[in-house]
């Protein structure tokens, strides 16, 4: 059976990598939109909703993305909610990337030193307008190579949307080997595909924390 | 020990009355008062920790205090219902570190709040920055970001910040602290300057010759209390043997 690997095989596996690709830039977005609520909620003067975007980045971290998808995919329908796996999965990701990217984001606020806060509030600037116009951007220098990081572990983890069907890079090779039975040669260029995904922005986001060094520096003193 | 004000003149710009506040169970305000006329230029001294500091950041209300009263113009900022955002439209103030935003250029960081908070317009906005620039003798740095300029020269940029809210009163707290000599006699000169066009300020600073120069009242804070007050003349002839202390150790 089977026959050995062929175009239309690596045409398959391309039409996967395009999906890995598509969902990872979901998740980024979704999580991303997430994630900036998340941690303009963690450092919100009201402490209710501290304490609930806090509880929410624990328990999200504390759970594994399989799991959620699980949750998602199989238990919706249980409570007459059916979603596709494409939805499972984007949704899935949004959960656990907005969790994760809350937090780095929050530390990247954090960061900005305290008399930064100070300057802008004795300008009579308000509490809105100090964090838009002073402590954002400056935020958002320190948070860059973590966030473009993190966007590393969001391509790999897409791979866990193939317990839920959606045919994305892992699932395409899964539903290749079945018919070939070429665990090791298929599984390889799957890693290979993974590696050439990854590995730039891996790059991109070292070469972003050496620059940034010295600039996050001048903020410390400035 | 406080001068009490002549009920006839006109009301005091700033004044604290009986002021309390701890930070736990440290007592870092215990009963100041002291009162800043219009136009006066008040210095505050004594050692680290005796509260001068605390007092200062109490009067833009970047601490609240336990009991007392502050007021400021037409503020009273030991209110809990005080509009803060009118407050420090009326007050400036300088920190020892700057603060200027490192993201922005030197024009950005003064047109920001004006623009923002006073809604007036971009273009009068910068014609105002070159006007503060050249009060405080940096024209020529509009365009510069904080870390292309000196220390010295960051601060003078953070004083033109403020006065481009056009305040009532300032507030310099160690103005010239994290910096060299040099450079503080640049930062001191513009501060000369702006007394001698008629600003109220309240200064805390160790540089006893130049407080000497500039104060029309010295308030001597020791143990969180007000110890001794006066004109610039009780550094030279303190009354208690602490000030003496102070200011032999401080010359």
């Amino acid at each position: 059976m089977g026959g050995s690997l062929n175009a239309n095989h690596l045409m398959f596996l391309g039409y996967g990598a395009l999906w890995t690709i598509g969902l990872s830039l979901i998740g980024l977005l979704g999580g991303g939109i997430a994630g900036f609520i998340i941690a303009l909620c963690r450092i919100s003067p009201n402490r209710i909703v501290r304490l609930l975007s806090a509880g929410y980045v624990q328990l999200i971290q504390g759970t594994p993305l399989l799991v959620i998808m699980f949750l998602t995919y199989f238990g919706l329908p249980t409570l007459g909610v059916t979603v596709s796996p494409l939805t499972a999965a984007g949704a899935s990701l949004t959960i656990y990337v907005g969790a994760y990217l809350g937090e780095i984001w929050r530390g990247s606020i954090e960061s900005v030193p305290k008399p930064q806060w100070e300057a802008a509030e004795g300008l009579g600037l308000s509490r809105a307008q100090r964090m838009m116009k002073v402590i954002l951007p400056q935020a958002m220098r320190i948070a860059t190579p973590p966030t473009v990081g993190f966007m590393v572990q969001i391509i790999k983890n897409t791979s866990l949307a193939s317990v839920v069907g959606f045919v994305e890079l892992a699932r395409s090779g899964q539903i290749i080997n079945n018919s070939l039975f070429e665990p090791f040669l298929i599984y390889t260029i799957i890693a290979v595909i993974y590696f050439a995904l990854c590995y730039p922005i891996s790059r991109i986001s070292r070469r972003l924390e050496m620059r940034s060094g010295p600039a996050r520096l001048s903020l410390g003193t400035a | 020990m406080h001068k009490i004000s002549n009920v006839a003149s006109q009301s005091p710009v700033v004044s604290l009355r009986n002021v309390h506040k701890s930070f736990g169970p440290l007592k870092v305000l215990d009963g100041v008062s002291f009162e800043v006329d219009r136009g006066e230029v008040l210095v505050l001294i004594g050692r680290s920790g005796s509260g001068k500091s605390t007092a200062l950041r109490c009067i833009d209300r970047f601490e609240t205090i336990d009991s007392g009263e502050i007021v400021v113009g037409s503020h009273r900022v030991s209110d809990p219902k005080l509009d803060l955002r009118a407050l420090r439209q009326d007050v400036g103030i300088v920190f020892q570190s700057y603060n200027l935003f490192p993201h922005l250029t030197i024009e950005e960081n003064i047109t920001l709040a004006p623009c923002s908070v006073k809604g007036i317009s971009k273009s009068q906005a910068k014609e105002q920055a070159r006007q503060v620039l050249a009060q405080v003798g940096l024209e020529d740095k509009l365009h510069q970001y904080p870390e292309q300029l000196s220390g010295g020269q960051q601060q003078r940029a953070a004083i033109a910040r403020s006065l481009a809210m056009q305040p009532k009163v300032m507030l310099f707290d160690e103005v010239t602290s994290a910096l060299d000599p040099e450079l503080t006699g640049e930062v001191l000169k513009v501060i000369e300057a702006l007394a001698a066009d008629g600003m109220t300020m309240v200064m805390v600073t160790h540089e006893m010759g130049f407080a000497r120069g500039i104060a029309n009242r010295v308030v001597f804070m020791h143990r969180g209390k007000v110890h001794e007050t006066g004109p610039a003349a009780i550094l030279t002839s303190p009354a208690t043997p602490e000030l003496a202390q102070f200011v032999g150790t401080g010359l």
